[in-house]
């Protein structure tokens, strides 16, 4: 494990910004070259499982003062070898996109919808990047920390305050 | 003949209902006549939404035997008379929900299952219809989360209740 992450360290020394001991080995990295490193770790490095793909938002709570709101995360497991790894990648609000993994894993189609649908994070590269979870006309991202636990009659969505009005009190 | 003559002639058999004596004839109300086959013969829709269905499918199973009281699961609403909202309402459901109850036929009753149905029960968030009221008419609320089936048989039965008392509710007198 720990020859590894050297091994990856001196081949993506422009990618891989830290390497972390955790729970999980867990490497953080910056957006550009990302795709040839999880490309490598796939193909070369046997990483052939991708478990997880989620988002996270650190609005207001800032782990090492990173001025990045957004961050991805992965999960690849190793099936041959049996190890587990953890990829971080942060994204910036204001230029909230991220490239797509589902060329490599074709789990990552919904994975990537998912975290679209929730946290607004663009996919590039990605087949079809509708919402998943919420209806296709719904404004805003809910997993976002600054969307409202509980919508205003101003902010409902559309269809359902159409019904609403329609059949709220009649027979 | 008058009232008098009539209660002369019959005897009272049941709560409005009279026979006369000796002869398969019995005297009642229209109401009351359409009411009892209704109540009889509740049939709801197959229709779950979360953890309430699988304790309205253990209502509907063996043990608790909805059958004896008439009521039998349709998976179709269209040859359904009751729709059990069974559990959480998301706004995305909403429409879908609606367009079942649209698509049964008259008469329809509405029961609401569950704390979720009710009123939306914990879940008080952007995506979740605070109770099934809000676009649907509902007949009889059943708490719980989920409800117990006796509960489920209990609120099945206040319909049959009120079904018992309806007077110019479908038809024409609307």
């Amino acid at each position: 494990m720990e020859e590894l992450l050297k091994e990856l360290q001196s081949k993506f020394p422009e990618v891989i910004e830290k390497v972390e001991q955790k729970d999980v080995p867990t490497i953080i990295c910056k957006r550009e070259g990302f795709l040839d490193f999880i490309k490598y770790l796939k193909e070369e490095k046997k990483f052939d499982y991708l478990i997880d793909l989620c988002g996270v938002d650190y609005l207001n709570y800032k782990p090492g003062g990173v001025p990045e709101r957004f961050e991805v995360v992965y999960h690849l497991y190793s099936i041959s070898m049996r190890i587990l790894i953890r990829i971080k990648v942060r994204v910036p609000e204001n230029d909230c996109w991220h490239y797509s993994v589902t060329p490599l894993w074709k789990t990552a189609n919904w994975f990537e919808r998912e975290c679209y649908d929730m946290f607004g994070i663009r996919f590039k590269g990605h087949p079809d990047l509708r919402r998943v979870l919420m209806p296709y006309d719904w404004k805003g991202y809910p997993l976002r920390k600054d969307y409202p636990l509980f919508l205003d009659d101003e902010h409902e969505w559309k269809t359902y305050k159409e019904l609403k009005a329609r059949y709220k009190g009649k027979r | 003949m008058g009232i008098e003559k009539i209660e002369k002639v019959t005897v009272k058999v049941a709560p409005g209902v009279r026979q006369v004596p000796g002869a398969p004839v019995y005297l009642t109300t229209i109401d009351k006549i359409i009411n009892w086959a209704r109540a009889g013969s509740m049939w709801p829709v197959t229709f779950g939404l979360a953890c309430c269905a699988i304790e309205m499918m253990a209502t509907g199973a063996s043990h608790y035997d909805l059958d004896r009281f008439g009521i039998i699961f349709r998976a179709t609403p269209r040859q359904a008379d009751v729709l059990i909202v069974a559990g959480t309402v998301t706004k995305k459901m909403a429409p879908i929900v609606r367009r079942v109850y649209d698509q049964m036929p008259e008469p329809k009753y509405v029961i609401a299952m569950g704390s979720c149905a009710c009123s939306g029960g914990v879940f008080r968030t952007y995506a979740v219809a605070q109770g099934c009221d809000e676009f649907l008419p509902v007949d009889v609320y059943v708490p719980g989360c989920p409800p117990r089936p006796e509960a489920l048989l209990y609120g099945l039965v206040s319909l049959q209740e009120k079904i018992k008392r309806e007077s110019k509710r479908w038809g024409c007198w609307r």
